[in-house]
């Protein structure tokens, strides 16, 4: 990447306020509860990149979390909340009316995303936003940086 | 006097298997859970409790009128790597013979019985269901 490309992306993570990774777009997901609860159905998505008050309302909704019953036992669903609120991303400055849920629904991500084309999001091997690990091979780990980015053919 | 190596080498090793013993002790089998629904089944009503291996077959390929079966994420051959309906995210192999950590974890077990009946049959199984879906799972090599 050349210099000039490299600094007007930092300029434009900056506007649409991507959430801040500590290492190259590393992130913590290395809670065993988490991981186990709820990094079965999808992978264990980085709680940098949701707001706490989007987690509170994603935790307070589990009995129908997309259509499934994700509820928790108490003791999990303490320690989940702890880990998801101590690593939560930024309150966006003008509070939404609803807590946004989706992590895919935000700007920012439209914006990383948007040089993949519909054809791609619907290979067979991608399938949904909702499955990072399709092309961010390591995904499971935290790990969003390009240099570990596959898209499936 | 110490140990000679000879010696203490071999108290290490019947340390180790002691602890394997009482590791194998603790965890639970799929033949352990088999046992439990048809007892639990039986418990219910006492015509049931014998499992059937066809009958999981159907149950877990059926989707019971709503939009999701069993094999929807888990697929038709529980011996391969799943993947989910929605998400798409891969899901280890359900039957035992592919994948060993499978039925070992009353808790796990419990959860997912709970979670996926409500996912496919928007209720939770009944103990002659489990039975003979993991009858099924167990049929499989």
């Amino acid at each position: 990447m050349s210099p000039a490309r490299a600094l007007a992306l930092f300029a434009l993570s900056g506007l649409v306020s991507l959430p801040a990774a500590a290492d190259g777009h590393r992130y913590p997901v290395d809670n065993p509860a988490y991981r186990s609860e709820c990094g079965s159905c999808h992978v264990p998505y980085p709680p940098a990149l949701l707001p706490a008050s989007s987690w509170d309302a994603v935790l307070a909704g589990l009995q129908d979390h997309f259509g499934t019953d994700a509820t928790l036992e108490h003791a999990a669903a303490r320690e989940i909340a702890d880990f998801l609120r101590r690593n939560a991303g930024r309150e966006p400055r003008t509070p939404a009316p609803q807590p946004m849920l989706r992590i895919t629904g935000q700007r920012w991500f439209a914006r990383e995303h948007d040089e993949i084309a519909p054809r791609v999001w619907n290979r067979p091997a991608v399938k949904s936003r909702a499955n990072c690990g399709a092309c961010h091979t390591g995904a499971e780990q935290g790990r969003y940086g390009e240099g570990e980015l596959v898209v499936p053919k | 006097m110490p140990l000679s190596p000879n010696k203490s080498r071999a108290g290490v090793l019947a340390a180790m298997l002691l602890l394997l013993a009482a590791g194998r002790a603790a965890a639970d089998t799929p033949a352990d859970f088999a046992r439990r629904f048809d007892a639990e089944a039986r418990k219910l009503d006492p015509g049931q409790g014998d499992a059937s291996a066809a009958r999981g077959e159907r149950f877990f390929k059926d989707p019971h009128g709503g939009e999701w079966s069993c094999s929807s994420c888990h697929t038709a051959n529980p011996l391969q790597t799943g993947r989910h309906a929605t998400t798409g995210k891969t899901i280890a192999p359900l039957a035992p013979a592919a994948n060993a950590g499978r039925f070992t974890s009353p808790a796990k077990v419990e959860k997912w019985f709970r979670r996926n009946c409500k996912d496919v049959l928007s209720r939770e199984c009944t103990p002659a269901e489990k039975g003979d879906v993991l009858a099924y799972l167990r049929s499989l090599q």
